[in-house]
């Protein structure tokens, strides 16, 4: 018997291919779509409908790009399995939530706390011993790694996708004529929260303050008594613990399976290479960004191409501007990747 | 006080430092001269931890610190100022000075980093005025003098400066060896100092040590070195003359 693996990479380019050969066709259908209708209030409620989608989104490629930006500051690599992090929160969550029948914020809190420790592991077993590190070879780590998270979640969850209770009711709320999900709210106000966090721990906390002094100037901060080391393991900590809450608040919408990290994972890093790499604040703007400008395309051209949207930025972003938009392309030049 | 044996340093997969050893007394000011790549980041390198041992013994305070990682020896007093002004540009200087406090505030907590901090400002009175500056915004010296406060906030015993005049004004170079000379006597600090700039390190050195391609060629006294006919010629610049002639 042959089957074909569902691949959402390999989807994505064919997806990215397709676009780029139909243009002409895909040109029609975008006037069809928008000169066929009259300027009136559904169209305007169709927009905040569409905005209300892609923020509900974007917020998840924002929560993966700051843990893209924490890792890539503190060792300099992109770590391949930032999706698989999402993947893991939120299977681990439908599973503590709807087989063993815990209260959500206990759930949430054991599933944050169960990636977090993935993360570390990963830091200890995979990149902490490796004797002369270098950029290409921690990726290729990295990638790695991610298969095997993804072989092991497989094995655990099956292949099928799962359904998680939302956190509130599912009832929709009107807004102006389009309808929001309470799980929307709840995942922009994490997100607004881990953000407040973020400020609050990098600028006014002292082990904050040795993280970002570690990305700075590496030598420098040993010399100040940092221990590099310990501050790269914390990294991968918090982007894990990140990535987990990602993964939590998106499953009530998305249902969850095993293979979705890739896929997370590359928008992910296309909000990360968009803000510019290593700039948290511009991946939040970034991912939010490339959450609606999708939704819109999913509306407005075809949602068969709403994953190439994210992947077409991120080729335009490298060609054009590879620092993307908030990095400074003084900085750029001096990264190694 | 601290004490190297036989070692050898790579840079990469050169050869720079060649059997060096030396030792430094306690409260002593001991300078290195050297011309450009004679290996004198290298040594200091190796004796902060940022740089692996290859062959040969470092000691301090008796005991040996070989291959002791950096953060480690900060904490037995070491400090090192490494060439360059590697201070935390992004940060406000107030932040340059918390980190490098990082291990007082792991030890004695908050209060104790900050009245530490107001003391660095006691004698940087320049940094107290920047405080909430970016780093990167301060002038080469006041960056300089940041970079020593920095290293001084980790209470050394030891200070290891690596060329703090390069690119400064001569006024500001002035100011900064005079402040080195006076943290020595008023902190019991003992200093090893590189320097390009030879005449102004002999003035306030006890003993100097001078390094040709990663050895090295003499150990005097301060005063011995600045009549060396020598070291006149190759690293003071005087007397040209009298050699021709």
């Amino acid at each position: 018997m042959i089957w074909i693996q569902h691949d959402p990479v390999i989807d994505s380019g064919h997806i990215l291919l397709k676009s780029l050969f139909f243009y002409p066709v895909l040109k029609k259908q975008i006037r069809k779509n928008i000169t066929g209708r009259a300027m009136t209030e559904s169209t305007i409620s169709d927009i905040l409908q569409f905005m209300f989608m892609g923020i509900q989104r974007g917020c998840i490629y924002a929560l993966a790009a700051i843990g893209f930006n924490m890792i890539y500051n503190a060792t300099g690599i992109i770590n391949f399995a930032q999706g698989e992090f999402v993947v893991i929160g939120g299977l681990m969550m439908v599973t503590l939530t709807m087989t063993w029948n815990l209260p959500i914020p206990l759930a949430f809190l054991l599933t944050t706390a169960f990636v977090t420790l993935i993360g570390i592991a990963m830091e200890r077993f995979t990149i902490n011993p490796v004797k002369h590190p270098t950029v290409l070879r921690l990726i290729i780590i990295t990638i790695a790694v991610s298969i095997i998270i993804k072989g092991a979640a497989m094995c655990f969850w099956g292949k099928n996708s799962h359904f998680m209770r939302h956190f509130s009711s599912a009832e929709t709320l009107d807004f102006y004529g389009a309808t929001i999900l309470p799980q929307t709210i709840w995942i922009i106000g994490i997100l607004l929260f881990i953000v407040a966090g973020y400020i609050f721990f990098f600028n006014y906390t002292m082990t904050g303050k040795c993280m970002r002094a570690c990305a700075i100037n590496r030598d420098a901060a040993r010399l100040a008594g940092i221990n590099d080391r310990k501050m790269v393991m914390l990294s991968f900590a918090l982007s894990a613990g990140i990535g987990a809450i990602a993964g939590i608040i998106i499953t009530p919408i998305i249902q969850m399976d095993y293979a979705r990290g890739a896929l997370l994972g590359i928008k992910g890093f296309g909000a990360a290479v968009l803000g510019g790499l290593g700039n948290s604040m511009g991946a939040i703007i970034a991912g939010v960004l490339i959450g609606v400008l999708e939704a819109l395309a999913a509306g407005y051209i075809s949602s068969h191409y709403m994953d190439a949207i994210a992947l077409i930025i991120l080729l335009l972003v490298l060609f054009v501007r590879p620092s993307g938009l908030f990095g400074s392309s003084e900085a750029m030049r001096l990264k190694e990747f | 006080m601290l004490r190297l044996v036989n070692v050898n340093g790579y840079y990469g997969l050169v050869h720079v430092l060649k059997n060096v050893s030396m030792h430094i007394d306690e409260g002593e000011i001991v300078t290195m001269l050297g011309a450009n790549g004679a290996g004198k980041t290298t040594t200091l390198r190796v004796i902060s931890g940022l740089q692996p041992v290859k062959g040969g013994k470092i000691f301090y305070q008796d005991k040996e610190i070989t291959g002791v990682p950096p953060e480690k020896l900060v904490e037995l007093g070491i400090a090192h100022v490494p060439e360059g002004r590697q201070i935390f540009r992004p940060m406000s200087v107030y932040e340059n000075l918390e980190l490098g406090g990082h291990i007082i505030y792991k030890r004695y907590g908050k209060a104790q980093l900050k009245s530490d901090i107001n003391g660095m400002f006691e004698l940087f009175p320049i940094l107290k005025q920047r405080q909430n500056q970016f780093a990167g915004t301060l002038s080469g010296g006041e960056q300089q003098m940041l970079a020593i406060a920095m290293a001084l906030m980790a209470r050394p015993k030891l200070l290891l400066l690596d060329e703090p005049s390069m690119g400064l004004a001569p006024m500001i170079i002035k100011e900064i060896f005079k402040l080195i000379a006076q943290l020595q006597k008023e902190r019991k600090l003992t200093v090893l100092l590189i320097e390009q700039n030879a005449n102004a390190a002999l003035k306030i050195a006890d003993r100097g040590y001078v390094i040709e391609t990663g050895r090295i060629v003499l150990e005097e006294n301060a005063t011995a070195l600045m009549s060396n006919q020598e070291v006149k010629r190759a690293y003071l610049g005087k007397d040209q003359k009298e050699i021709w002639e």
